[in-house]
């Protein structure tokens, strides 16, 4: 096998170069399916050329490894419905993240040098941490765990404490000093377990609603573990370097811009425990009002401009194939209807596009927040779908945890219809003043259900 | 890693690596986003590679458990991450506009 050992390297700067092509692909809309062909094609040949490393044992080891996780993933990726999406991006993260734990320790429980056993500790801890915290994030959108946030008193104060005896215990693992009363054997689980905590810890009194900001961090996190730990080898591994490190830098932007159109900083995602102070301080005037499918049928028939405002309602119901059916209808009707497209709604950036792009509602129909919030004062229905917090006008009221976020501003248009499957609040946690104003009307029921409904409803004007 | 030379040509990769992550993300449509983060989830797949030589490297009984969790993560991360990018990017295909055969 001395051979094709040669081939080693010159595949993996191939895998590199494919990789960045891919991702480059994958930033426009025209080419970003044949983007991950690349990369696919790229990962399958670097896993192939891999079993030629030097020295490698275990071969039949890491076969069936392989078909474990490999059948694993592309199961339950095939299986999930499209909705869940987010969170299996997180759950796979959070494996990737454990499996660059588990090569730090692999590392460290073998012969390290002080250079690369720092480097492989560093990597185990963000490693672990974006494990335990991608899986609290799982958790959580899944619904196995409350979206709220989970505070105690003196959080901060243990959570540091969990980072700082972690911390310390892996500087013990690396450089071991003789006054030091416990042996490596000792520091060594000590630290994964504290690392491991700190993620649960640290992700615990995150609200769902910035769970997105969360998931695309940790993803930067595991790709800066995956670098770190492509030194912690005696002869470095670039592939892992590199790509860990394109992943940590465009992960790291990625989760700057979505925070950013949140108008969330980072350490108020971290340490705001979202929702957790709302005590209502301003009072809400008004009562809900709701209205019957015919009337909306009606405003809808008749009017000369709607705006649909869809939300994360939209994709739990799949309502994407009615919304695009009512569209059609309307505009053959001559009614000029658009989308109001938040950059966060939903539970990605993009996921609302996603969803009516999958419906073949056509590119030129969405418009951004601001591109539409000009259009709305002379528009003559809004139809809410399923959204609440990226239309909620307590944004613009100082006090409100909201406060700051950039919305929709639904309220300014002629009608508002809110269609809504009860009367619970938004992911936030934060009552909705928007639904309490005059010009608001209430529309109960599963998004699928009565946009069909309003489709019929419609047809009869 | 130990020599200098090879700590300064490390650096000098880490820099060019971060500046590409950067610039191929940062013209991005928000609506590129999910899929983005899910392709950048997918190609820090490349962990299977290094779980593989863990593995493969490892000695004891502890080292082979614990390099062989990691080829499993390792691996899930790699076609998981794929195929959900893969079925995320599916929706972006204008020609086969197949009516709501999803889920």
């Amino acid at each position: 096998m001395a051979e094709l050992s040669m081939l080693i390297e010159p595949v993996y700067i191939v895998t590199i170069f494919f990789f960045i092509i891919g991702m480059q692909r994958m930033s426009h809309p025209l080419t970003a399916r044949s983007g991950i062909v690349w990369a696919g094609a790229a990962m399958l040949i670097a896993t192939l050329v891999t079993f030629f490393s030097p020295n490698l044992t275990n071969l039949m080891l890491i076969a069936i490894a392989i078909v474990i996780g490999g059948g694993f993933g592309y199961i339950a990726a095939k299986r999930v419905a499209m909705t869940d999406m987010p969170q299996m991006i997180a759950l796979y993260n959070g494996m990737g993240g454990g499996a660059a734990a588990g090569i730090s320790a692999v590392a460290l429980l073998g012969t390290t040098t002080t250079v690369t056993g720092t480097l492989a500790v560093i990597g185990g801890l963000i490693g672990a941490v974006s494990f335990s915290g991608s899986l609290i994030a799982f958790f959580k959108l899944q619904g196995w765990m409350r979206s709220k946030p989970i505070t105690f008193p003196g959080q901060k104060i243990v959570n540091m404490a969990v980072l700082v005896i972690a911390i310390v215990c892996g500087v013990f693992v690396v450089i071991q000093p003789s006054w030091v009363p416990l042996s490596v054997a000792t520091y060594l689980p000590l630290f994964f377990i504290l690392s491991l905590s700190f993620g649960f810890l640290m992700t615990f009194p995150i609200g769902g609603a910035d769970m997105p900001v969360v998931i695309s961090m940790y993803n930067a996190f595991t790709g800066l573990a995956v670098a770190l730990d492509g030194f912690s080898f005696a002869s470095p591994n670039y592939a892992m370097v590199v790509a860990g490190i394109i992943v940590g830098a465009a992960g790291s932007l990625l989760t700057l811009q979505m925070a950013k159109a949140m108008n969330r900083s980072l350490s108020n995602v971290f340490f705001g425990a979202f929702g957790a102070t709302e005590k209502e301080g301003a009072e809400i005037n008004g009562s809900m009002k709701s209205i019957e499918t015919d009337d909306v049928a009606v405003l809808l028939a008749y009017a000369e401009k709607v705006i649909i405002a869809p939300g994360y309602g939209l994709a739990v119901a799949q309502a994407q194939q009615k919304v695009k059916e009512l569209t059609d209808l309307l505009e053959s009707k001559g009614v000029h209807v658009t989308f109001a497209i938040h950059p966060v709604a939903g539970r990605m950036p993009g996921h609302m596009n996603v969803l009516l792009a999958e419906a073949g509602v056509a590119y030129d129909h969405l418009f951004d927040r601001d591109e539409i919030n000009p259009e709305f004062p002379s528009t003559d229905v809004v139809l809410v779908i399923g959204a609440n917090d990226v239309v909620n006008p307590a944004a613009h009221r100082q006090g409100s945890p909201l406060f700051g976020m950039p919305i929709l501003d639904v309220e300014q248009a002629k009608n508002v219809i809110v269609l809504k499957r009860g009367q619970g609040k938004g992911f936030a946690g934060i009552e909705n003043d928007l639904f309490y104003r005059d010009n608001t009307r209430m529309l109960y029921g599963d998004a699928k259900d009565m946009v069909g409904k309003l489709v019929q409803a419609v047809k009869r004007y | 890693m130990t020599d200098i030379p090879t700590f300064w040509t490390a650096v000098y990769l880490v820099m060019l690596a971060a500046f590409t992550g950067y610039v191929v993300i940062s013209r991005v449509p928000s609506i590129l986003h999910t899929p983005l983060m899910s392709g950048s989830n997918f190609i820090h797949g490349i962990v299977l590679v290094g779980a593989m030589i863990a593995l493969g490297l490892a000695t004891t009984a502890l080292e082979q458990a614990i390099g062989f969790i990691a080829v499993i993560l390792g691996a899930a991360n790699a076609t998981g991450g794929y195929v959900v990018t893969e079925r995320i990017l599916q929706m972006f295909d204008r020609s086969g506009k197949k009516p709501g055969k999803e889920v």
